[in-house]
């Protein structure tokens, strides 16, 4: 079928090999060397007592991870971020697709309004936490929230300075919303254009009222493949937790060790004074192996990879 | 009837965007009002919607103060994002072209290698990366906080969606031409695809500006402190100047905020284009 040009021999089987690797080698060899060389090292240095030093002597076989798992401060930073989690998901979720379907429906504006809604994605958690801490939801002195509760009357409150939820949560979650929802609209906005026109003249003529009954029929059913991946992003994000908590719960304020999510704990278990890099390790490895469990079985709960999705 | 309720939706509608806006808009104002205003108005308990003086010296103190190395930090953060993004998008486009277009038996199998780094966050391997680093002697260094962070295995993902989608006939017509892989690769591939070099590239500099986890950890000297880091030590030191640490932190914003208004449309054509929401 193939005619080969002329003047030019055909690319040999070895000669494609070769070309191959001349693309994809240096990516390769990097993320070899930056990503699987250090998962490889981590597992090896988990079974050894590190303290201050790369290369272990002292074999410990499992101990630091039965001492890790028997540790309240990592087991209940698991806790912690699971049960961030399963706020930041779903109100993302909802806020994001609700702006996602307002966006869409307008004409002469939508512009505007997705670069507003997006706008926040360009900015840093370390930014936004300032914001958040120093100027919003600062102590009972200042700060806007408390100023505008102060206008209707209500009492002030110690937002961050409490130690005890709720309203330590209440700053964490909506900073993360006010960062986040604006990516996920951008998702869910590609998502709806694809959405063919006919099946909303379809829905029409079958008597589906416009709102709520098309929403339910029509545009979730459609929007699957989106929400699914929308879940998995924000699932494996809020796993990766760290920037807001480390900049919002300060080390002096006497946080119970769990109100912090994994990351932080590892931070200052393998980095800080103790610079114990077995254990981190250690907890680095057991962290990997939940997120692993965890996103392979929301793929399989969704049915991702099933048959319906290799037809598409 | 039927269109009263219509109109009344559609009036809801846009009140309702308008006020979501707004909320989402605040949280930037009161960046600038508070860099531009001193630290009595910040800490006021009667807080006001103007600060009671404009303060624009705040700006030129930032900078005179010997004890900020902000000038350092906006410097190394520039450096760092311009070296990740170019490194990036170079290594990952051509990642992605010999994925997409040269036929290799284990082709899959390499691309599956390269996927599977993308379940396992690049957070959790923070602690053996350092080890790594720090073994190489590269902590506080810019080589320590650049290469590491060069492979991106979602930058790769979208380029090699991208190609598997490029017009074969192009590609052809320059084989008719004698040219092989390697120059139809910068001379035909390359130039008819710069949107998606643009979406990733955006898309990469945000981030690494952004950045904050690593930089932490690998610029752990004064000298190898990135914005991020230098804005985050100050909010955890004891002894603030408020409105020092705000005009710091508009200042910080301002070089990203230019790149993502100017390329916003790429970053949507690329979220659009990438297969993440397919």
């Amino acid at each position: 079928m193939r005619r080969t040009l002329p003047g030019r021999k055909p690319l040999g089987t070895q000669n494609r090999t070769l070309w191959f690797w001349v693309f994809v080698g240096p990516f390769a060899l990097g993320l070899v060397l930056f990503t699987y060389v250090p998962l490889a090292w981590s597992v090896y240095l988990s079974f050894f007592d590190a303290h201050n030093t790369v290369s272990p002597t002292d074999f410990v076989g499992f101990d630091n991870y039965t001492s890790m798992l028997r540790n309240e401060a990592f087991t209940g930073s698991l806790v912690t971020f699971a049960v961030f989690s399963a706020f930041i998901v779903p109100t993302t979720f909802v806020l994001s697709l609700a702006l996602a379907l307002m966006v869409n429906r307008m004409h002469r504006a939508q512009a505007f309004f997705r670069s507003v809604f997006f706008l926040p994605a360009a900015c840093s958690y370390v930014v936004a936490a300032l914001i958040w801490k120093l100027s919003i939801f600062n102590g009972v002195r200042f700060g806007l929230a408390n100023t505008v509760l102060g206008w209707f009357g209500a009492d002030q409150i110690a937002w961050l300075s409490t130690t005890e939820p709720p309203w330590y949560w209440l700053v964490i979650v909506t900073l993360r919303l006010w960062l986040q929802a604006g990516f996920y609209m951008i998702l869910f906005l590609a998502g709806l254009q694809r959405i063919s026109p006919t099946l909303y003249e379809a829905a029409a003529v079958d008597g589906a009222r416009p709102g709520w009954q098309v929403l339910r029929h029509v545009t979730l059913p459609q929007l699957r493949a989106t929400s699914i991946a929308v879940t998995l992003l924000l699932v494996i994000n809020a796993f990766q937790a760290f920037d807001e908590f480390y900049n919002l719960l300060s080390d002096s304020q006497g946080y119970p060790p769990y109100a912090r999510p994994p990351l932080v704990y590892l931070y200052y278990t393998a980095l800080g004074q103790e610079q114990n890099l077995g254990f981190g390790s250690a907890g680095a490895v057991i962290l990997a192996l939940v997120i692993a469990v965890v996103t392979v079985g929301q793929a399989r709960w969704f049915g991702l990879g099933g048959k319906e999705d290799r037809q598409r | 009837m039927d269109d009263a309720l219509v109109r009344a939706g559609r009036a809801l509608r846009v009140v309702l965007l308008f006020a979501l806006a707004l909320l989402f808009l605040i949280p930037f104002y009161l960046l600038v009002r508070n860099g531009l205003a001193s630290e009595e108005d910040i800490t006021s308990p009667d807080w006001t919607f103007f600060p009671t003086t404009l303060r624009w010296s705040n700006l030129s103190e930032l900078f005179d103060d010997p004890t900020v190395p902000m000038a350092r930090a906006l410097l190394n953060s520039s450096l760092i994002a311009v070296a990740t993004t170019l490194g990036t998008v170079v290594l990952a486009s051509l990642a992605g072209y010999g994925l997409a277009r040269v036929p290799y038996r284990h082709a899959d199998r390499v691309f599956y290698a390269i996927l599977g780094t993308m379940m396992v966050p690049a957070a959790v391997t923070f602690v053996p990366s350092f080890v790594l680093v720090s073994s190489l002697g590269w902590v506080s260094t810019l080589r320590g906080l650049i290469i590491p962070t060069l492979f991106s295995a979602f930058a790769c993902f979208v380029f090699r969606q991208y190609f598997l989608g490029f017009p074969r006939e192009l590609e052809d017509a320059a084989r008719v031409d004698g040219l092989g892989y390697w120059r139809t690769y910068w001379r035909v591939v390359v130039p008819n695809s710069r949107p998606v070099f643009a979406a990733v590239g955006t898309i990469v500099f945000i981030g690494a500006w952004n950045s904050f986890l690593w930089p932490l950890v690998i610029g752990q000297d004064r000298e190898a402190w990135t914005v991020q880091v230098a804005l985050a030590t100050f909010t955890t030191s004891q002894v603030i100047r408020l409105h020092q640490l705000f005009v710091a932190a508009a200042v910080s914003i301002v070089p990203i905020l230019v790149v993502f208004l100017f390329f916003q449309r790429w970053i949507v054509a690329g979220v659009e284009r990438s297969g993440i929401d397919d």
